[in-house]
């Protein structure tokens, strides 16, 4: 099926899903897809569509039945999760429990603990940049949710990866202080230049954050599209998934 | 091409989780074959010996059916009581798993012995005395070490009934009688075939209780007639006939254990009481009052008379029993680290390796629940004979030994939480980077402290207070503390033995609590 929102690409700091295939039972996702440097990208679909399991292949979780996927022209498909230029937030366990903010954020930079002076200091920038100066020493049990969300964030902004991969991370928090964390990352990727995939279930944070969007529906990964587009004229696998009432643009909602 | 750090993290998990498992097959079956391979024949079993065979079978049916029997109204009493104490109380039927076996049996003598408490009350009253040694003697230890087994394990079954059912049951106006046919039978029918064959296979391979209260053609178990020909008759043939015999026996018994899921006995939570509606009438409160008394008195008495008796002899204790104990610590140190260090690697091999070889593993780490220590122990004396004196080697083996005996407990503790690190970290802790030692270090130990504190205080208590291999390799000199405290025994040295008994049982219990404390400490990570 041809949709007439798809983005074209030239320039050499692509993600490039080539003809990935990912098979779990009877469960098949197919994906050929590109994006570029920088972009922010979210992806959306009906639940159990696989927009986990598409992030979960990125990141190097789950294995390619076929295909391979490639970032600035290496092939990556091989390599283990931590050797691949991504950082990911899960829905849930961003934080080890027992280790303090510190410790946690900490981890991006060494995974053994050892520290420099200079790497401490870093350490304690990140801290500052998410707003957390003064929390180093608490353990998540004694952070709130979104003091929880900022930890891992820190840790996104001291590992410096050029791919940034969400998978619902803030999706336990109010809508308020959700929508601060999604800008929060925005920002971050925008200092950085790092490249975003965000799956998301609301399609108001799709249109504040993403300007693209991956459609991820009926075992196919599409797009980037561009997101005000895709979502004001949806396709019906969309539709369905939306509902009438929430498509169309954002002034009528 | 560089090099994975998450693939040789792996690589690693499998050799070590290998070795173990090799390790574990010279343990459970290497052993057997030395014996069978070196003894030079087989001797054909005599008459006594299939004695020994009946006598294991009997004690061991007796041991376990009375065990289940008795707890399953102590344990239904207690499930549906409160009272001051009630935590207590189950938290010290826990105990005795960890009660040297000596200790026990000079407990029990001090009450149902010649010259113990119920004796002399039925002087008193003009009756004749118990005689406690023999089949009654051996089944009474038996008895006394694992109806609180048996009854934390119903305990358990207990408090998986949701509350709820006794709810709907109180509005369908279910008495006492109803609410046992409908809840707690079906979950009674579900675990007294496991607990039972628990019970059955851990007296089957009785050894000290045998050699302490039973002894005499009459009331030897397998095990004990292996000792005999071993290091009295110095048979070999009859030794290694003896350890086929032992082995089938335990093979039978761990593959119909294999069958019947095993409850562990040794989990938490269960101290929880739910609350009853159908248990309100004063006789039934007085039954199940009778019961907790009884039970409690039972477990107590026996240990305070130990306490009491040793007390007094501490102090006069002979410089040998204090270098026994030295040598039990190192021996139950070593144990423990070795035991936790294998634990940690077959663990981590059975996750690594999947589902279905991961069970296989998982049995090999279990299969030990139904070996023979005598047997191994035969196995390894005839294994290092050709190199040195396997004398030289009494405390090495021990700690090993006890370490492979310890390892089933260890593996059920640990294994879960390990599982939950690995379902709910590692992702976390693969995208991070965390691989191999610093994984250890950073995530899995901090987060398994709890258990690991906890497998390390049984491994440390039982190890100290085995008395098995020692037996067949130690001479007069290098005796650990349980052996120093037979011989005393044996010596009718009744006021050291007393003493002995106390420091024993003072340091297996503080071995326990040493370690389980500092699994709790930060537990609240």
């Amino acid at each position: 099926m041809h949709y007439s929102g798809y983005l074209t690409h030239g320039g050499a700091d692509l993600l490039t899903l080539d003809a990935v295939t990912i098979r779990q039972d009877d469960f098949l996702l197919c994906a050929a897809l590109q994006i570029t440097a920088g972009a922010r990208v979210a992806v959306i679909g009906p639940s159990g569509a696989g927009k986990s399991t598409l992030l979960g292949a990125i990141a190097g979780f789950v294995p390619l039945a076929e295909g391979r996927i490639i970032w600035a022209n290496a092939d990556i498909s091989g390599q283990s999760p931590a050797l691949r230029p991504i950082s990911v937030l899960f829905q849930d366990n961003n934080l080890f429990p027992h280790l303090s903010a510190f410790d946690n954020v900490a981890l991006g930079l060494r995974p053994s603990l050892r520290l420099t002076k200079t790497e401490r200091a870093q350490v304690m920038a990140a801290l500052d940049r998410v707003g957390l100066s003064g929390y180093e020493a608490r353990r998540p049990a004694q952070l709130s949710g979104g003091q929880q969300s900022r930890v891992a964030l820190a840790r996104v902004v001291l590992q410096r990866k050029p791919l940034v991969l969400l998978d619902e991370p803030f999706s336990a928090l109010g809508p308020a202080l959700k929508a601060e964390m999604l800008q929060l990352v925005a920002d971050i990727c925008s200092e950085t230049g790092a490249t975003l995939l965000m799956v998301t279930h609301d399609i108001s944070d799709a249109r504040a954050i993403a300007d693209q969007t991956i459609l991820v529906a009926d075992g196919v990964a599409e797009g980037p599209f561009e997101t005000a587009h895709l979502l004001d004229n949806p396709p019906a696998s969309l539709r369905a998934y939306i509902g009438a009432s929430l498509s169309g643009p954002p002034d009528r909602r | 091409m560089t090099r994975d750090p998450a693939l040789t993290a792996r690589l690693l998990v499998l050799l070590a989780g290998g070795g173990v498992a090799a390790w574990l097959i010279v343990l459970n079956f290497g052993a057997l074959g030395a014996v069978a391979w070196r003894a030079e024949g087989l001797t054909a079993l005599r008459g006594a010996d299939w004695a020994a065979v009946r006598f294991t079978l009997i004690q061991a049916l007796w041991s376990a059916a009375l065990s289940v029997l008795l707890a399953i109204p102590i344990a239904r009493a207690l499930a549906r009581r409160r009272f001051i104490g009630r935590g207590a109380l189950i938290m010290l039927m826990g105990a005795p798993f960890i009660l040297p076996t000596l200790v026990a049996v000079l407990g029990l003598l001090a009450v149902f012995g010649r010259a113990g408490l119920v004796n002399q009350g039925l002087e008193g009253l003009g009756f004749g005395r118990l005689n406690i040694f023999g089949l009654q003697g051996v089944v009474l230890a038996h008895v006394f070490y694992n109806l609180p087994l048996a009854t934390r394990i119903l305990l358990q079954g207990w408090a998986t009934i949701p509350a709820e059912r006794f709810r709907l049951g109180a509005t369908l106006g279910f008495g006492p009688r109803e609410n046992f046919r409908q809840l707690e039978w079906p979950m009674l029918r579900e675990l007294v075939p496991g607990a039972f064959l628990v019970i059955f296979l851990i007296c089957l391979t009785s050894f000290s209780v045998a050699l302490t209260m039973g002894g005499g053609p009459r009331a030897t178990t397998v095990e004990l007639a292996i000792y005999q020909a071993f290091r009295f008759d110095f048979d070999m043939g009859r030794a290694a006939m003896l350890a086929l015999v032992q082995f089938g026996l335990c093979a039978c018994a761990g593959l119909l254990a294999w069958r019947v899921s095993l409850p562990s006995g040794l989990g938490s939570g269960m101290d929880r009481p739910v609350q009853r509606f159908d248990t309100g009438t004063l006789s039934l409160r007085l039954w199940d009052g009778a019961l907790i008394v009884a039970g409690a008195l039972f477990l107590l008495v026996p240990l305070a008379l130990v306490a009491l008796r040793g007390l007094p002899h501490v102090a006069g204790l002979p410089p040998e029993v204090w270098q026994a104990a030295g040598r039990s610590l190192l021996v139950a140190l070593g144990a423990t680290g070795v035991t936790l260090a294998m634990t940690l690697a077959l663990a981590h091999a059975v996750i690594a390796v999947g589902p279905g070889r991961g069970a296989m593993l998982e049995w090999l780490g279990l299969a030990a629940l139904a070996a023979s220590p005598l047997v191994i122990g035969t196995g390894l004396y005839l294994l290092i004979r050709p190199f040195g004196n396997p004398r030289d080697f009494a405390l090495v083996v021990t700690m090993l030994v006890n370490a492979g005996m310890a390892l089933p407990f260890a593996l059920r503790l640990i294994l879960p939480g390990l599982r939950e690190v690995v379902v709910s970290q590692g992702r976390l802790a693969d995208s991070l980077g965390l691989h191999g030692w610093v994984r250890l270090r950073i995530v899995t130990l901090p987060r398994l402290r709890r258990s690991l504190g906890f497998a390390a205080g049984l491994t440390a208590a039982l190890s100290m207070g085995d008395l098995g291999v020692i037996m067949l390799f130690a001479e007069r000199e290098g005796a650990t503390l349980p052996m120093q405290l037979y011989r005393l025994m044996t010596a009718y040295r009744l006021d050291d033995a007393a003493g002995t008994a106390l420091v024993l049982l003072g340091s297996s219990l503080a071995l326990f609590w040493l370690f389980d404390a500092w699994g709790r400490r930060f537990a609240d990570a």
